[in-house]
């Protein structure tokens, strides 16, 4: 029977990960990931793990130890942050053009320059198009679950490709939460011994990665887009079963208090229980408003956000990172992608919080919610703001 | 009221900046010293140096010293370092950084630095260990230390650091301690005049991780320990010069040699081929 305790998420993610069994982590050290792999390298050296430690040289090194180990047909964990994120950047797309399934952690942090070492999602967003499944967890208890929940989808048969979980790096990876840890045997009751699909095989010798000339490289790209979207439903299929087995169900998004709402905010990561308690007391207060938020981010849960907004009529959009010059932030684009031309779509209000670490307080809520009602009550859909600047938003910096 | 005197490199640094970051007992302090004093003795101006450093302890330099300074990402300094010598040749360009972004992540760059002889100084600090992140092992952990990624002590060969730089083809290779204030000021004086790219190796306490971690107590003790373990030998076998856990330290001037820079190389080729019509950058009517 699994024990609540308070311990750092870190940790409590090493553990998980440790208790997956997996067989090689190879990492190099990055802030704020760090706890989890040097949590990693005293579990192997004691003992408590069988498995390969690789202090690699770089990321670039970490990332493609792990295109070896699971092609070799070996459970892959690693864990990374900004800058180490970018650096893996061209192995990434190998990792799932190659469909090797293995499992990164990503504590996220904004990326240079300035050099800032604190919480934003500049990293992965950066990092949407490599072909990885993406999920964000909101808070320790959800990072801990997530990774042996990883591990299922990324071997799944019918997946076949790595999954990146993303949580706030120092937020969440370095608090002391009450986590009800799943044991090692639970684990095993829930994530079975990992059999590849294909590995590299002496026996049954074949080729990874080798050149696409223009008459396969469109087929195979076209291949991985079958891959990624139809990893959706095996994924919805692993969220229930792990519900079914430890009572805690997850979704590909979720809603909170959005009945009859006519704002909602949408966003993703650990601002969203800061949201949670702002949005109770602005429900105690009769106002009408819900969160909606991403769990799942690639393969793009379109449908199941189309149904958790239904009926509201203005979205605020929170995003934690903006294209310079281009179309805001990347939660807005893609929700704007996925409500386009459907009927009685909601207006959009998007805002930029939370950059490079600074906090997100409910008090900003207050400020977008001001927004959002202005565009409620028939004014203007303002443009993209970034919000929290010093001395003013966005077009009057 | 009492006089209060300036620090003799007050003038170098950017004192807004101040309280630095590192630790009681760490040696990059030290190390700076030494090489700005080195700076002043070869008469460089503080107009004509620039001072490029990657990510770590070490590269918090960039941001202390009051120079043009860049601070790179994380193993990068030597690539840009590269292009700001051969867009400045008439400037002198550092590149100070630590084992961990040198060796490391940018080890694959050091090499081709030393193998092209660019016009540049690198000084890199070795601490042995990754300082900012907590203590991991580096590729220049001795074996049998421990780090936090290796807690029954490190099982991986170790670079030697000089050797590397020697074999690649670096002009001038040298080591001291940061016991060796007034060794490693005349040696970085060298540096800093020679043509091509010249090594200067620094081997620095990490009190807070790599000594604590390592039982070898504080940073007074490991300059002690720097003082009795050292041994002088310049034109050492670079070769010889590895350093074991708590063994003896090879220190001195290894390597000196007048193999042509790349600069120099450039100009020689492109005056055989272009002749009169090859015109140095920097020069060009």
């Amino acid at each position: 029977m699994s024990v609540r305790r308070g311990v750092e998420v870190s940790i409590a993610v090493a553990e998980a990960a440790g208790f997956c069994d997996v067989d090689v982590v190879a990492a190099y050290p990055i802030t704020p990931q760090t706890h989890i792999v040097e949590h990693l390298a005293s579990l192997v050296a004691d003992g408590h793990l069988d498995a390969e430690f690789v202090p690699v040289e770089s990321e670039h090194a970490a990332m493609s130890a792990c295109c070896g180990s699971a092609a070799a047909g070996a459970r892959t964990f690693t864990a990374t942050s900004s800058q180490g994120l970018a650096l893996m950047h061209e192995v990434l797309f190998i990792a799932a053009a190659l469909r090797l399934p293995m499992v990164m952690v990503v504590a996220n942090r904004a990326l240079s320059g300035p050099i800032n070492i604190w919480n934003d999602h500049s990293d992965i967003m950066t990092e949407r198009d490599v072909g990885w499944i993406a999920l964000f967890a909101e808070n320790g208890q959800e990072a801990t679950d997530l990774v042996p929940i990883c591990h299922r989808i990324s071997e799944d048969p019918r997946v076949q490709l790595p999954v990146m979980l993303n949580f706030d790096g120092f937020i969440v990876s370095h608090m002391i939460e009450p986590i009800e840890q799943l044991s090692k045997e639970e684990i095993k009751t829930f994530l079975p011994d990992f059999a590849p699909v294909q590995r590299l095989d002496i026996d049954n010798p074949f080729t990874m990665g080798p050149v696409g000339m223009p008459n396969v490289y469109t087929e195979a790209k076209m291949a991985g887009e079958h891959a990624i979207r139809a990893s959706y439903e095996p994924i919805v299929e692993i969220f229930k079963d792990f519900g079914d087995k430890f009572g805690r169900y997850y979704n590909p998004v979720e809603s909170y208090r959005t009945d009859g709402a006519d704002i909602i905010f949408v966003m993703m990561g650990a601002i969203t229980e800061t949201a949670m308690t702002w949005v109770d007391a602005q429900r105690d207060a009769g106002t009408k408003v819900g969160i909606v938020r991403f769990r799942l981010w690639r393969p793009l849960p379109a449908d199941d956000f189309k149904k958790a907004v239904a009926g509201a009529k203005v979205l605020a959009i929170l995003d934690r990172h903006f294209s310079p010059g281009g179309p805001g932030g990347p939660v807005a684009q893609e929700v704007k992608y996925t409500l386009y031309g459907t009927d009685n779509a909601p207006k959009i209000v998007e805002v930029v919080v939370g950059l490079g670490g600074r906090d997100v307080f409910p008090e900003d809520f207050d400020d977008i919610y001001k927004r959002a009602e202005a565009v409620l009550n028939g004014a203007p859909v303002p443009p993209f703001e970034l919000t929290q600047v010093r001395g003013g938003h966005y077009g009057k910096i | 009221m009492t006089h209060q005197r300036q620090n003799p490199i007050e003038t170098w640094l950017r004192s807004d900046r101040m309280p630095h970051i590192w630790c009681p007992g760490c040696g990059i302090g030290t190390s700076l010293n030494c090489f700005v004093r080195a700076v002043e003795r070869a008469a460089i101006p503080k107009d004509n140096l620039f001072v490029v450093s990657g990510i770590g302890c070490t590269g918090r330099v960039a941001g202390y010293i009051d120079v043009d300074s860049f601070h790179t990402t994380h193993g990068r300094a030597i690539p840009f370092a590269t292009g700001l010598s051969l867009a400045r040749p008439d400037a002198k360009v550092v590149v100070y950084s630590g084992d961990g972004d040198l060796a490391a992540i940018g080890g694959n760059h050091l090499m081709h630095a030393a193998r092209r002889n660019v016009d540049m100084t690198v000084v890199c600090v070795n601490n042995l260990t990754y300082g900012m992140t907590g203590g991991q092992l580096t590729p220049t952990t001795p074996r049998t230390a421990v780090a936090s990624t290796t807690p029954y002590g490190n099982y991986e060969h170790p670079f030697n650091l000089p050797q590397l730089a020697d074999s690649c083809g670096a002009n001038f290779v040298a080591r001291w301690t940061v016991f060796h204030v007034r060794q490693l000021t005349r040696t970085l004086t060298k540096a800093l005049r020679t043509k091509g790219l010249s090594f200067v190796e620094i081997i620095s306490p990490c009190p807070t991780l790599y000594q604590r971690r390592n039982r070898l107590g504080d940073g007074t003790q490991t300059l002690e320990y720097y003082r009795d373990h050292s041994v002088v030998r310049h034109g050492a076998n670079t070769a010889e010069v590895d350093i074991d856990f708590q063994g003896e330290i090879t220190v001195g001037e290894f390597v000196t040699r007048e193999r042509p820079s790349l600069r120099e190389c450039y100009e020689a080729r492109m005056r055989e081929v272009l002749q009169d019509d090859f015109a140095p950058f920097g020069v060009r009517p």
